[in-house]
């Protein structure tokens, strides 16, 4: 159903792109926001001054291995540059892909009365459309007249139609959708150009990019350690001048570059631009990179019961006739009772029935016109006050069934009584987490129907997924207290708000703000958006109103409603992946100084041969691996940086644990292969 | 040789069995809870009346570090006032001691009053009674006092929650000398003075040896100074040799009391940060990552020193003994190497052997420790330093594992991570473009007569020079020709900002703390007391250290030991 594996992460045609981008990203002005990679770029530029200098005076090495160094300086800000570019690249063909569905589209704009056909890019905030049966919608808007279904199988990939009508929490439409059946009048609710969507392309083309507060104290880190590594190669010169070792230019800058963390400066942008873009693929659109970084954090969750915890609505599981009532007969008087209710409930009353080997007449001959039921029945509705339904059949038999106290009551104004059998079973049905439903024939109870929430399969573990993440879920739902602590403890949630308004959301929001804790909540209704607002991370449904859109930060195409618990595992992945890859940069120095630095001062000190404890063959080539190394492993972290690491739940300390063993040591470790590795290969080329 | 390994084995084991009582008690003292010492109340009620300071009024950060500087700068105007008067002083100056030089007393002024001590001056010819009494034992007491009281004002920043109040300095200040270094160090002078360290107020004594010299034996009030130079990580000797000479540290047992006074209280305090925060287990992993590095220092100190001096292998002399070439034959090499980490990881500075003659390694982990500078570290700060590495771990590991870095319930955001780079940054550029500057003078100027040994040997005296100023320790290599304008004016400004930078920097962090939402605890927050974070706490410690210092070392101690 998701886009993601639509795109290869190295597309030849994205390529392309990108490696034009790594030349046009070279220029300073750009250059200068990512402070180490700008460092980088000052060193190369020396160094193409020493190389000059070196054809004229080779005091300061020989102009071949000048121009060498040279170059490999230069890769490694393409390399750099490459890494931002191909991510931004992939984030704008994902974007693409969705803006395709935005193609122009002709528009039956409603203007003093009169239908007018406009091109969909010429709506603005307020217009009103008409959309029929066929039609694509040309643009965002709310339905604000009629009932239809949509086909949005262009945007989520799903291909059940769905209904949207006007009014209720299911009033929003999106550009791009097609209407299959009926007509609608939409309102214009977004300017062009700034959709939600629009918003989200900016984000990952860069254009608008900001950088998030973890993304600033970062590069602050980073730029402390490229200031350290400036006073350690600068003082250097002094201190070989004192240890009577030349050290040139060449050398000095090679060292420079090796210890400043370049690895993760180069990749620093990718990574975020990655994470947005993965944000994408799960079909969530995000107002911004800050949003995707707190749902990292998130503490408190709240899901509302119906459709995410439990399968939407109640089903039928047992049919429990009182004493002495024939069970077969039983079947026919409940499958009669719920022929006519079109209710979810009723429909499952009637496939319980089914199951248990009784079939209607009206069922297997398909000239039986369902919605009226039974030819000559008097079919009673639903209402609030009788809180029960029913039907009288052609000869007379009244059947209801309704809420226990709706039939007693009309059991004991008939004069009859309440069999105990009933009674017992409503209670124990209720203490259960079901809803009892009681069925009477001619005012007498004849039995009790069961009716059960289903939990979604998967969801208790993925509950678990979220608890070992260290983030409480809890339960909105309007039940009572009784059912809603039932289901809560049967799908694993921590905590449950039963009987609830909205304004409780908003209370209990607050509350746990208070504590410090950041709470994230998805909602779709218009009485959901001031939860939404106060929420660290409100993510609306797509399907929802237009002020739940507006409210939250992040909008699921998807209308999935646990698509949270991959936003939280999407924002987690961002910061890992930048935590890993800095240790693992900073890890790298150790081996490039056991490179290096016996390099520099062999000439004069040759005890210090014994610290080049790769063997590398001579000062120059151990230089130039180095210095090759810190460039190649850029592009070969590439892959890593715009995956993101992998997030596992195992808790903090086990988490650290392993990703300390696999990028600090591994950090430490790999470089002395792979500075051997080079030193091997190039050193017959010296 | 075993039972040599075996003094340091329990020197070690005492102190820490004693630290954490201390600690313990420590932290009631900052939280101002009830202790036995109450009964000293009416005296620092006094005091604090007479001075006309509130010590119950709260303060924010900028308030304290305020009070902080002004306090310093006035100890600093008292001591230069009287080095720079010493000929004139009226009493306690039996031996006629003239006044100081005025760039050495600048040097000296800055040296106590940052907890350095770094002495380029001889106390027996170059202070008066007065002086050693009024100057350097006081200012032992309050630089101390200045250091611990900063170090509880960062605790309460830490558990304080979206308040601005960081407690008040004054009071905490006076607390640190009553009711800490006084008791201590009235311990240990107590037992220094019954083991024969001189107290006196008598001059000099004039003896004939037995063949019939007559020498002039320096003394005075020497036991009282001597244990608040160890208790508050002073540093400062009575003395010209420090605790090498035998009126200083007379033998193998106050070498053990001495050398248990250098570490009791800056490992009591990081036992105290647990109490404070009343999560003991953090205080302990605390002490454990720090422990280990000084451990293992330790360990190849005396690894080396017990093995003596290669260069006189070679030339066949027994070197059983180990190197003993700059060490006390009482107190042998072990004690020795024990004592020469312990100085230098908590910012010391006393010796009880010289520096400079230890083995090349060896003189490299001395050079590490106070590099690294929070290995217990001196009182206070010492823990302060240790605080700004625990800001950088917090924030790499708490990206490792998909959180937004907090420490102890505090988001760590770009401000604290840019405070704790610019002081994680200083100590380096101290040490390393001071070093640079005096490599880049003293290289092609043979005459200006600073260095006794050329090549890799100098260049550690210089490293180490700088090193300890910026530390705060206050040792030297000796064989530095460092009582000069060039090394007093840029040591005296080193040792300055050496010691306020790492102070304000850590105080602004704690005020931004303090003042933040407090986040409780989820599975998902890292727990500080883990192992896995101790394990990138002590990565981050050593990896900043040894990435900064790697180039100098080499040049310096690695160079040195490599070519023999």
């Amino acid at each position: 159903m998701k886009n993601s594996e639509s795109i290869k992460l190295f597309d030849a045609g994205l390529m392309q792109i990108a490696i034009r981008q790594s030349f046009v990203k070279l220029n300073p002005v750009v250059m200068i926001k990512n402070p180490v990679m700008f460092c980088v770029e000052i060193g190369t530029f020396i160094m193409l001054f020493v190389t000059a200098y070196s054809f004229y005076n080779t005091d300061q090495g020989r102009p071949g291995y000048n121009i060498t160094l040279f170059l490999i300086l230069l890769l490694t800000l393409l390399f750099a540059n490459f890494a931002e570019a191909i991510a931004e690249a992939r984030g704008k063909a994902q974007a693409d892909s969705l803006r395709k569905t935005r193609e122009e589209t002709p528009a039956n704009v409603l203007i003093d009365g009169k239908i007018v056909i406009k091109s969909s890019s010429t709506l603005k905030k307020g217009d009103v459309f008409i959309c029929e049966a066929g039609q694509m919608i040309p643009t965002d808007g709310e339905i604000i007249e009629g009932i239809a279904t949509i086909d949005e199988s262009a945007i989520t990939g799903e291909s059940a139609p769905v209904i949207r009508e006007s009014g209720g929490d299911k009033s929003s439409v999106t550009g791009g959708t097609k209407v299959l059946s009926d007509k609608i009048k939409v309102l214009v609710t977004t300017q062009p150009g700034e959709s939600f969507l629009d918003k989200m392309i900016a984000l990952v083309e860069g254009a608008s990019r900001q950088k998030t507060p973890n993304e600033v104290a970062l590069t602050i880190l980073l730029s402390g350690f490229t200031i350290v590594f400036l006073l350690v190669t600068v003082t250097l010169k002094p201190f070989g001048d004192y240890a009577q070792t030349p050290i040139t230019i060449a050398a000095l800058i090679s060292l420079f570059v090796c210890l400043i963390p370049t690895t993760i400066g180069g990749l620093l942008s990718a990574i975020g631009i990655a994470g947005m873009d993965r944000a994408l693929r799960a079909n969530v659109i995000a107002k911004s990179g800050k949003a995707v970084e707190t749902a990292g954090d998130i503490d408190v969750l709240l899901l509302d019961k119906t459709g995410t915890i439990t399968i939407g609505n109640r089903k039928a599981t047992n049919f429990y006739p009182v004493h002495g009532y024939d069970e077969e007969k039983f079947l026919e008087v409940v499958t009669v009772s719920s022929l006519s209710d079109e209710t979810p409930e009723g429909k499952s009353i009637v496939e319980l029935s089914a199951s248990k080997g009784y079939k209607h007449p009206a069922m297997i001959d398909q000239k039986f016109d369902l919605q009226t039921g039974l030819p000559g029945a008097t079919i009673i509705k639903f209402t609030a006050e009788t809180r029960s339904s029913g039907v009288t059949t052609a000869d007379g038999t009244r059947i209801r069934k309704g809420a226990y106290d709706a039939i007693k009551n009309l059991t004991q104004q008939a004069g009859f009584f309440v069999p105990k059998y009933a009674e017992e079973k409503v209670k124990e049905i209720s203490s259960n987490g079901g809803t009892p439903l009681v069925l009477s024939e001619n005012e007498r109870i004849v039995g009790v129907i069961e009716l059960q929430d289903i939990i979604k399969p998967g969801i208790t573990e993925r509950f678990e997924r979220l608890r070992k993440m260290g983030v409480k879920t809890v339960m909105v739902t309007g039940d009572n207290p009784l059912t809603a602590k039932y289901i809560a403890g049967k799908a694993g949630v921590d905590d449950y708000i039963a009987e609830a308004k909205p304004e409780d959301k908003l209370e209990y929001i607050r509350k746990e703000q208070a504590e410090g804790k950041l709470v994230a909540m998805m909602g779709d209704g218009t009485n959901d958006a001031p939860a939404l607002a106060q929420a660290d991370v409100g993510v609306s449904m797509n399907s929802g109103t237009q002020a739940a859109k507006e409210a939250g930060n992040m909008v699921d195409l998807d209308n999935d409603p646990t698509k949270l618990i991959e936003i939280v595992e999407i924002g987690k992945q961002l910061l890992i992946t930048r935590g890993t890859l800095t240790t693992f940069s900073i890890a790298n120095d150790v081996a490039k100084y056991f490179a290096i630095v016996p390099a520099l001062f062999i000439a004069s000190i040759p005890g210090l041969q014994a610290m080049n404890i790769m063997r590398l063959t001579s000062p120059e080539s151990a230089i130039l691996s180095a210095v090759i190394f810190n460039a190649i492993i850029i592009p070969m972290l590439i892959p890593l940086a715009l995956r993101g690491v992998e997030y596992k739940p195992i808790g903090a300390s086990a988490l650290l644990t392993r990703n300390l063993l696999i990028y600090g040591v591994g950090g430490i470790v790999v470089p002395f292969i792979g500075i051997k590795l080079i030193d091997l290969v190039i050193s017959p080329l010296l | 040789m075993n039972t040599e390994i075996a003094g340091v084995v329990i020197i070690f084991i005492v102190t820490v069995l004693l630290a954490i009582p201390l600690g313990r008690y420590c932290s009631k003292v900052f939280k101002q809870e009830k202790t036995w010492l109450d009964f000293l109340q009416p005296m620092e009620q006094f005091i604090l009346r007479f001075s006309k300071i509130n010590g119950s009024q709260s303060m924010d950060w900028k308030e304290n570090m305020k009070a902080m500087l002004v306090l310093n700068f006035i100890f600093f105007l008292w001591a230069m006032l009287i080095l720079l008067s010493q000929s004139v002083h009226p009493f306690w100056n039996p031996d006629g001691i003239t006044s100081m030089e005025p760039t050495t007393a600048f040097n000296t002024a800055v040296s106590f009053m940052t907890n350095t001590n770094l002495q380029h001056y001889s106390g027996e010819t170059g202070a008066s009674y007065f002086t050693q009494l009024l100057v350097f034992c006081f200012l032992q007491f309050v630089s101390a006092g200045t250091g611990i009281a900063a170090m509880a004002i960062l605790f309460k920043g830490i558990v304080q929650k979206q308040s601005h109040n960081l407690g008040n300095f004054y009071k905490l200040f006076l607390l640190s000398c009553t009711r800490i270094l006084l008791p201590l160090s009235i311990m240990v002078a107590l037992m220094l003075a019954m083991k024969g360290v001189p107290a006196t107020f008598d001059g000099a004594e004039s003896i004939v040896t037995l063949q019939g010299d007559t020498v002039i034996v320096a003394r005075g009030p020497v036991a009282p100074m001597v244990s608040i130079k160890q208790i508050g990580t002073n540093g400062g000797g009575y003395f010209g040799p420090n605790s090498t000479h035998p009126f200083e540290n007379p033998d193998y047992i106050t070498n053990g009391i001495e050398n248990i006074a250098i570490l009791l209280l800056p490992i009591a305090l990081v036992f105290a940060f647990g109490f404070y925060i009343d999560k003991p287990k953090v205080g302990y992993a605390f002490f454990a990552a720090i422990t280990l590095i000084f451990l293992v220092f330790v360990s190849v100190s005396v690894y080396f020193e017990m093995n003596g001096n290669p260069q006189l292998t070679q030339l066949g002399i027994n070197n059983s003994l180990g190197n003993m070439e700059g060490k006390e034959v009482r107190f042998g090499s072990a004690a020795s190497s024990l004592w020469a980490v312990s100085t230098t990881s908590t910012s010391n500075g006393s010796v009880n052997s010289m520096h400079d003659s230890h083995t090349a390694l060896s003189g490299g982990i001395l050079l590490l420790d106070m590099m690294i500078n929070a290995i217990y570290g001196g009182v206070g700060v010492g823990f302060i330093n240790f605080f700004v590495f625990v800001v950088i771990a917090v924030f790499i590991s708490g990206l490792m594992v998909g959180r937004t870095p907090e420490l102890f319930g505090k988001k760590i955001e770009s401000k604290e991570v840019k405070i704790a780079a610019i002081v994680a940054l200083a100590h380096p550029f101290f040490i390393l473009v001071g070093t640079a500057i005096a490599a880049h003078v003293s290289s092609g100027n043979s005459e200006i007569g600073w260095l006794n040994n050329p090549t890799y040997h100098g260049f550690s005296e210089m490293l180490y020079e700088f090193t300890s100023s910026a530390a705060n320790n206050g040792s030297g290599f000796e064989g530095l020709g460092d009582a000069t304008p060039f090394w007093n004016i840029a040591c005296g400004i080193v040792m300055m900002l050496g010691r306020f930078i790492p102070i304000i920097g850590p105080l602004a962090i704690a005020g931004s703390l303090a003042s933040k939402k407090y986040i409780p605890e989820s599975a998902g927050t890292l727990k500080i007391e883990s192992f896995a974070f101790t394990a990138v706490l002590l990565s981050v410690i050593l990896i900043i250290a040894a990435l900064s210092f790697f180039p100098a070392l080499t040049i310096g101690p690695i160079a040195e030991y490599f070519n023999k």
